[in-house]
């Protein structure tokens, strides 16, 4: 066995040292303060970080003591501890900031939910990697399903959305190993309809729709010049129609193309049909969440997701937040204003700044440059981690890959996203760089046993 | 293989397509967006907060009767503390350092907690307190103070029109535009009706600061500052004195008394009794003794005089009884009745009197108080022929009439949570379900007038609270016309206010005098001599609530001089038997007090009998 033993995967990891190490520098300009310039102190935020890091670096170090067959056969052991933890979070959990998502633990809160990814990662890993999983079976397709909803629905239960979503990210997983490219697609699209319906008008949606659906039949068709200009050219012309024209007017403009688009088609009979029913069905789907936004849910329900989608200004709650943070990574510039400068972070302008909006200190202090960097490390580390899974010789060990690498880039993009107003506020931390130390322990945690099991990738695990 | 290797293509593809729509946005905001820059600029402003002063209030001889008294908030910018001596700190406010060591967690727990941005940590410190830190504060970098004002009282009285202010809640931050986290607010009394003319307009400062929060100076030199604007100081039309001695007499009493100026509707004075002194309610006691009045099982919160309308207002409606009778021609100014020892409903049932010279007209009628005869006016009333609609549109054109006098409606005073008492319609008659049980057509009322006939003599489903009982006896005394009660003087000026135009009753003035002689009578040889005032016409008409849990309500209304005059007032006396019992002499005393200024030698006795009586046991 131990010539079978290699190297762990020293890229990754100094990746990993650098981010934890940005993290620390942000987390102390968020938290800095000329009157206690001290670089370690415990009473504050990069103080208690800085303890964390250490503890995360230890946890590394054991975990590659560890015979990796212990995660492969505790797998589903781990997943039933984890979703244990969960359910007594949901009973003796302390509630901070509206969720009850907190074990207190005296010396630090434990967020139970953290632990939850990287344990349904492993769970998650063990059952498709077993031969007899066929994810073409139905039966299979609801217990890998079920693999997932659990955790999710108990964090979703605890009052943590955005930790409850994150969980959504698995579905690249599974398609990688070998689910319909249309479950994505119909997972992309529900949710894409979904925020859309309650922040569009109807017509807006319906160009959408018309976009999903052509980038549907394109990548069917195969990439094939013909069919690229053929599907392209009215998906443009929709979604350019969709942003400048009046709601009328591009809905009278969009039913001449769709007539049009129905006589081409007819050339092609095979997806004539199939079109009609999806655009039919979408349609529908939009007009019901529509009506349950507008007649079943109650008012402070509506408030509530209002704010988040942005259609209701709430200059003192979540909107607030969204604009101060944006102010500050926008007033960054391209060299940004220094560390230890930023005016917005030391002014706390932005709230939650070493937790959730960490980034507002990076995109400040360091500029357009700085936010580069950081992303080029994310996008490096994540195309990387594939590339390990990829390399794999077990299943297991490379369907954990794609575990981890759909759970930190959905966290990147949501976060990232979330503080520039890309996407709605929803509260998850940036991986290795938020503060937080369940969060770090967790995502530490979640990568450091993919570079265990891939220094010992050319061990065949069942 | 392909297909997989295709799935890891398109895995990839979407993360770094995603991540470049990041990085997109990143560079427009970062790079060709100029505006955020400026944004940031723009928060480097601080607002800082004037606080005008609250405006003060005297009554209507000018005497202040709420003061503002200076008091000082701490407030520190935590990341300013430096070495703090806490022992010192809490030894100079007089606080003890538990107190201390709490409100600092409080302060970093609570919502908004900004450790660079002023907290308050101690509210409403004393002057005499702070007098002394200030000499110290030097020493204490990174502690400010702020001065705020609260409310003190001179004269202990009049709490329940007075009201109190109190912070803000959450509630009321989100519904206005204009109230902040630790605002005071007018919460209730006139504190609350004149909570805009009181408070002012707060000013804004806009201060440049600093990276390290500290001012640099003022923004566009104060260009854009705002001025606060000082809290007008109203006046009010209660007397202070007549408002103390009214309290006085109703010690250890329960009930309302309210007096009108005939005139001009303004209230002389208000209690409601049990009461407390409104010093009680301020700073930083407040919690407590709220708590305190709360848990007090005599209810000294419940303001009776607006607010208890569930006591029926007994033979005090008969005087109104006989003017909407003569009005609607269900019987003249000389209609006799034989009492006979009641009203007759049936055989075996009599609506009882007692015993007194025959009411051959309606001013004996009122003198001697008759059962018989007001049962026997509503009965005509009901049951006239004018009425097409038989006797329900002969009882909703008395409901009308009530209304216009102020029964079972809300009079527009300006204090908050007046109750409109109670007067039944047809309509509700309609839906009680009788024992018995008319054969009649169905067009026919369930319900017959001898059924409903105490409503004549003020019992049965009616009720009152003292404002309204004071509101009709001051249209009775003003003959027909009248102003709505209020209780801070309009401005002069302001002729759109409901309080400066007169109103006239549906009643025609020419009825009003038997009724008034009426009402003189009863104090000169009625039921009321108790009420008698050497030299001075005092009109009265003694009542009795019924109370089926208890002793009767004592019940009087009374207005003097007869011509001319300057006070009417209503008193509800909880649980003290006959009207003439304490209602009267209440009423009187306080209508001597209010025109003499003192009370005569003959009456001290009667006075000191009221001010010792003690009906809480
Ligand atoms: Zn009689």
């Amino acid at each position: 066995m131990s010539t079978k033993k290699v190297d762990p995967d020293w890229l990754t990891i100094f990746i990993y040292l650098m981010l934890v190490a940005i993290g620390y520098l942000a987390i102390y300009a968020a938290d800095y303060n000329e009157l206690y310039p001290k670089a370690w102190d415990v009473a504050r935020n990069y103080g208690k970080q800085f303890v964390w890091i250490g503890i995360c670096m230890l946890v590394a170090l054991i975990i590659q003591v560890f015979d990796t067959r212990f995660f492969t056969a505790f797998s589903y052991v781990i997943y039933g501890a984890v979703l244990l933890l969960l359910v007594a979070t949901l009973f003796f959990g302390a509630e901070i900031a509206g969720s009850k998502s907190w074990i207190r633990l005296g010396f630090f809160n434990l967020q139970s939910s953290e632990f939850a990814k990287f344990s349904t990662c492993l769970a998650l890993a063990s059952f498709l990697s077993n031969k007899k999983t066929d994810l073409d079976n139905f039966k299979h397709q609801l217990i890998a399903a079920a693999l997932i909803l659990l955790p999710t629905l108990l964090i979703l239960r605890q009052g943590d959305a955005g930790s409850a979503i994150v969980f959504v990210s698995l579905v690249l997983v599974l398609y990688r190993e070998g689910l319909s490219g249309g479950f994505l697609l119909v997972g992309i699209l529900a949710i894409v309809l979904f925020i859309s319906s309650l922040l569009f008008e109807f017509p807006y949606i319906i160009g959408l729709l018309g976009f999903i659906l052509l980038m549907t039949l394109v990548l069917r068709q195969g990439f094939q010049l013909r069919n690229m200009l053929f599907f392209l050219l009215p998906v443009v012309g929709i979604f350019v129609g969709s942003i400048y024209l009046e709601p009328l007017t591009f809905l009278i403009a969009l039913g001449v193309a769709a007539i049009l688009f129905l006589f081409i088609t007819i050339v092609s009979k095979r997806y004539t049909v199939g079109l009609l029913t999806l655009t039919l069905f979408c349609s529908i789907y939009v007009k019901g969440v529509d009506y349950i936004f507008n007649n079943v849910l109650k008012e402070h329900h509506r408030n509530r997701i209002g704010v988040v989608l942005g259609t209701i200004e709430d200059k003192k709650g979540v909107g607030y937040n969204l604009n101060q943070s944006k102010i500050a990574i926008g007033s960054g510039g391209v060299w940004g204003k220094g560390f230890l400068q930023g005016t917005q972070n030391k002014g706390d302008f932005v709230p939650e700044q070493s937790t959730d909006f960490i980034f507002c200190t990076v995109g400040e202090e360091f500029g357009f440059v700085g936010s580069c960097i950081l992303m080029g490390l994310f996008i490096i580390l994540m195309l990387r981690i594939i590339a390990l899974a990829e390399r794999q010789k077990s299943d297991f060990s490379r369907i954990y890959g794609y575990g981890v690498a759909s759970i930190i880039f959905f966290h990147f993009f949501i976060n990232m996203g979330m503080t520039i107003g890309l996407v709605p506020v929803i509260g998850i931390p940036l991986p290795f760089i938020s503060y937080g130390g369940s969060s770090l322990l967790a995502f530490t945690i979640l990568l450091f046993i993919l570079i265990k099991l891939d220094s010992e990738r050319l061990l065949y695990l069942r | 293989m392909e297909t997989i290797n295709i799935r890891r293509f398109i895995i990839q593809a979407i993360i770094i397509l995603l991540s470049s729509v990041i990085l997109i946005q990143l560079f427009i905001m970062q790079v060709t967006d100029e505006s955020y820059a400026a944004m940031a600029q723009n928060n480097v402003i601080r607002d800082e907060t004037i606080y005008p002063s609250r405006g003060q209030v005297i009554d209507r001889n000018g005497h202040k009767v709420v003061n503002n008294e200076a008091v000082y908030d701490i407030i520190f910018i935590p990341r300013q503390v430096q070495e703090l001596d806490t022992n010192k700190l809490c030894q100079l406010l007089a606080i003890s350092k538990t107190d201390f060591i709490n409100n600092l967690k409080k302060v970093r727990k609570s919502k908004g907690y900004n450790p660079l941005r002023p907290q308050t940590l101690f509210k409403q410190i004393p002057a005499s307190v702070f007098s002394k830190f200030q000499e110290y504060l030097y020493q204490f970098p990174g502690f400010y103070t702020q001065v705020r004002a609260v409310r003190s009282y001179p004269f202990a009285n009049a709490a329940h029109l007075l009201g109190y202010i109190g912070e803000v809640n959450q509630k009321q931050i989100d519904a206005s535009e204009y109230y902040e986290m630790g605002d005071y607010i007018g919460i209730s009394g006139i504190e609350r009706t004149y909570e805009k003319i009181l408070r002012g307009e707060k000013g804004l400062r806009k201060n440049i600061v600093d990276v390290h929060n500290r001012e640099i100076g003022s923004y566009l030199d104060g260009e854009k500052d705002k001025e606060a604007v000082a809290g007008q100081d109203i006046q009010l039309t209660i007397d202070i004195n007549l408002q103390s001695y009214v309290e006085e007499l109703m010690k250890n009493k329960k009930g309302g008394v309210v007096a009108i100026e005939p005139s001009t509707g303004e209230i002389l004075t208000l209690v409601s009794a049990p009461y407390y002194d409104p010093n009680r309610l301020t700073g930083k006691k407040l919690g407590i003794e709220m708590a305190k009045l709360k848990r007090d099982t005599l209810k000294p919160l419940f303001n009776r005089a607006l607010m208890s309308g569930l006591y029926p207002p007994g033979s005090t409606f008969k005087p109104l009884m006989a003017l909407i009778g003569l009005q609607e021609k269900a019987f003249g100014p000389n209609f006799g009745y034989g009492c006979g020892g009641g009203y007759r409903l049936s055989a075996s049932q009599v609506i009882g009197c007692h015993g007194h010279a025959s009411a051959y007209n309606v001013k004996e009628a009122i003198k001697h108080s008759c059962n018989a005869y007001f049962c026997r006016s509503l009965y005509l009333f009901l049951e006239n022929d004018k009425y097409p609609g038989g006797r329900r549109e002969g009882l909703t054109k008395w409901v009308e009439h009530l209304a216009d006098f102020g029964l079972g409606v809300k009079l527009p005073v300006d204090l908050p949570n007046t109750s409109k008492g109670m007067v039944p319609t047809s309509a509700y008659y309609d839906t009680v379900t009788y024992k018995r049980e008319i054969p009649k057509s169905e067009n026919e009322p369930k319900w017959k007038s001898n059924w409903i006939i105490s409503l004549g003599i003020g019992q049965g489903e009616l009720g009152v609270t003292p404002l309204q009982l004071a509101h009709m006896t001051s249209i009775i005394a003003n003959r027909g016309t009248y102003y709505y009660p209020h209780i801070v003087r309009p401005e002069k000026w302001d002729t759109s206010s409901i309080y400066t135009t007169p109103y006239k009753v549906s009643v025609e003035k020419k009825y009003f005098d038997v009724v008034v002689d009426g009402m003189e009578g009863v104090v000169t040889g009625g039921t009321a001599r108790i009420a008698r005032i050497d030299d001075i016409a005092v009109c009265g008409k003694t009542g009795t609530a019924e109370n089926p849990h208890g002793e009767d309500h004592s019940l009087f209304i009374a207005f003097a001089p007869k011509d001319n005059p300057k006070i009417a007032i209503g008193v509800m006396v909880e649980n003290a038997g006959f009207g003439s019992r304490f209602g009267a002499p209440i009423a009187s005393l306080t209508i001597e007090k209010y025109l003499t200024g003192e009370i005569s030698e003959k009456r001290q006795a009667l006075e000191t009998k009221i001010l010792e009586a003690n009906l809480i046991k």
